[in-house]
């Protein structure tokens, strides 16, 4: 029960540190999307090319998190941003490509090539046709992959307090360095229950723009 | 467009290795390697961190295996939608947080890191395998069982091999996590690379931050290549299509 005492006596800075992170990840997964659902869109024109960049985004998944915010900070360190919140961002951001390029493109790609023919048949050029009839087709899928990237992102967010980019991993890093339990519980319980809540919040949302026709089995 | 994509992606990685090679020249880490004595520290930091992955992922992927397997199963079919569910919840929890977790009623040390990174990586794996022996196509099934195979025939001979290279990509996901959160057991006592990587922030040493950093990432990328040989391996040539599946590190 001492969690419970260290919650009451420090909701204010809890919930500004939960702000602190939704705000780092939100940001991330922003940016993120504004890079990753043009590019997942341009690259279903070509096969080769989409398969090059998503093995490009496939690697760096590959790189472990606390890895990268090593190697990034010497070389942002040269523009003075080694530590803090523009890394945290950087490796967000670019964690976030997989899931949002993967996504989307898959999305796109399948849109029933039926739909497109007809769509086609009406007269719509490229544009009108991406945009009125594959891409309001493909929200669900790509938000699935936004929801994707948003859990990863709440999680790497976390480890982002080691190179000083706040948020929740800021209780679990001074309650170790303090052997504090109550403090360390209280940030890995509150960022859990933060991933928790995004993913349901968004697959709520998810679920609440998918036309009623197309609610099929959920795709990943 | 093709080509010339796949060129620009070419120079694309050459430049990053090359600011790379400048800015680990710059910071020192070949003097740092230089020094015997950090050179030995460096070796004995990364056994430690391969004994942190196998310990771990070695009664991970067994968990995991037998958790999917059985919830496959038609006794337990029922609990299938509910097994995920769990899964998917356990998938959400960000791994620095199980870590966390585990110290706190586990203690300080190797046993609790171990045990942190065995529940975390037997996720993916159970995951992959449910998914792989629930997507099995119908007609095949009903192909093995016209032939009066056995249940346990059946798992061996035609549900485990065409479930195979989607347990496979959980098996390598698990390993790609396991690896990276690894490096987060020096936070709770149990060593392994995040040393010094962990200690390079503290100081502001570049060079001790990039010698923990470049064979953490080498092990990541090593592992995502020798799973793909591993499929090779214990894929039949006319089942190999690479799915993709989701991951996080």
């Amino acid at each position: 029960m001492e969690l419970l005492d260290f919650l009451q006596n420090n909701t204010l800075r809890t919930l500004l540190l939960a702000l602190e992170h939704a705000w780092l990840v939100g940001v991330s997964v922003l940016i993120a999307t504004m890079i990753g659902v043009p590019v997942g869109i341009l690259i279903t024109r070509n096969e080769s090319v989409a398969k090059n960049v998503i093995n490009a985004a496939n690697v760096i998944m590959t790189l472990p998190s606390i890895a990268l915010f090593g190697l990034m900070l010497p070389v942002l360190a040269e523009v003075g941003h080694g530590l803090g919140k523009v890394p945290a961002v950087i490796a967000l951001v670019l964690y976030s490509q997989l899931p949002i390029i993967r996504n989307t493109h898959a999305a796109v790609k399948n849109v029933p090539s039926s739909l497109v023919e007809a769509g086609r048949g009406m007269g719509l050029s490229n544009w009108n046709l991406l945009r009125e009839v594959q891409i309001p087709l493909a929200v669900p899928v790509i938000l699935a992959g936004l929801r994707n990237a948003t859990v990863m992102s709440i999680g790497i967010g976390a480890i982002a307090a080691y190179i000083g980019a706040g948020g929740l991993g800021v209780y679990i890093q001074q309650g170790i360095a303090r052997s504090y339990t109550p403090m360390i519980l209280a940030g890995a319980l509150s960022v859990s229950l933060l991933a928790i809540l995004a993913d349901l919040g968004m697959s709520l949302v998810e679920h609440l723009i998918t036309p009623k026709g197309m609610r099929l089995k959920e795709a990943h | 467009m093709g080509t010339f994509a796949v060129k620009t992606h070419r120079y694309f990685l050459y430049a990053i290795i090359a600011v790379l090679g400048v800015v680990a020249y710059r910071s020192g880490l070949r003097t740092y390697l230089y020094d015997p004595f950090e050179r030995e520290y460096l070796l004995e930091l990364i056994v430690q961190h391969v004994y942190l992955v196998s310990a771990s992922l070695f009664p991970a992927t067994i968990l995991g295996f037998a958790t999917g397997v059985l919830a496959s199963r038609k006794r337990f079919r029922r609990y299938a939608g509910m097994a995920m569910y769990l899964v998917g919840l356990g998938q959400t929890v960000p791994s620095l947080a199980v870590m966390a977790l585990a110290m706190t009623f586990l203690g300080i040390g190797f046993p609790s890191a171990i045990f942190a990174l065995m529940i975390y990586s037997a996720l993916p794996v159970a995951r992959n395998t449910l998914v792989g022996l629930l997507s099995i196509p119908r007609e095949i099934l009903d192909a093995g069982r016209g032939m009066g195979l056995t249940p346990m025939r059946m798992l061996w001979t035609i549900e485990l091999p065409n479930a195979m290279s989607v347990i496979l990509t959980g098996f390598r996901v698990a390993l790609v996590i396991n690896i990276g959160t690894a490096a987060l057991g020096y936070l709770i006592g149990a060593g392994g690379l995040g040393d010094l990587i962990f200690t390079g922030i503290s100081l502001m040493q570049p060079e001790k931050l990039l010698a923990g950093a470049i064979p953490i990432i080498l092990m990541a990328l090593f592992g995502d290549y020798l799973c793909g040989l591993l499929g090779l391996l214990l894929i039949p040539k006319g089942l190999r299509i690479m799915p993709t599946s989701d991951h996080g590190s």
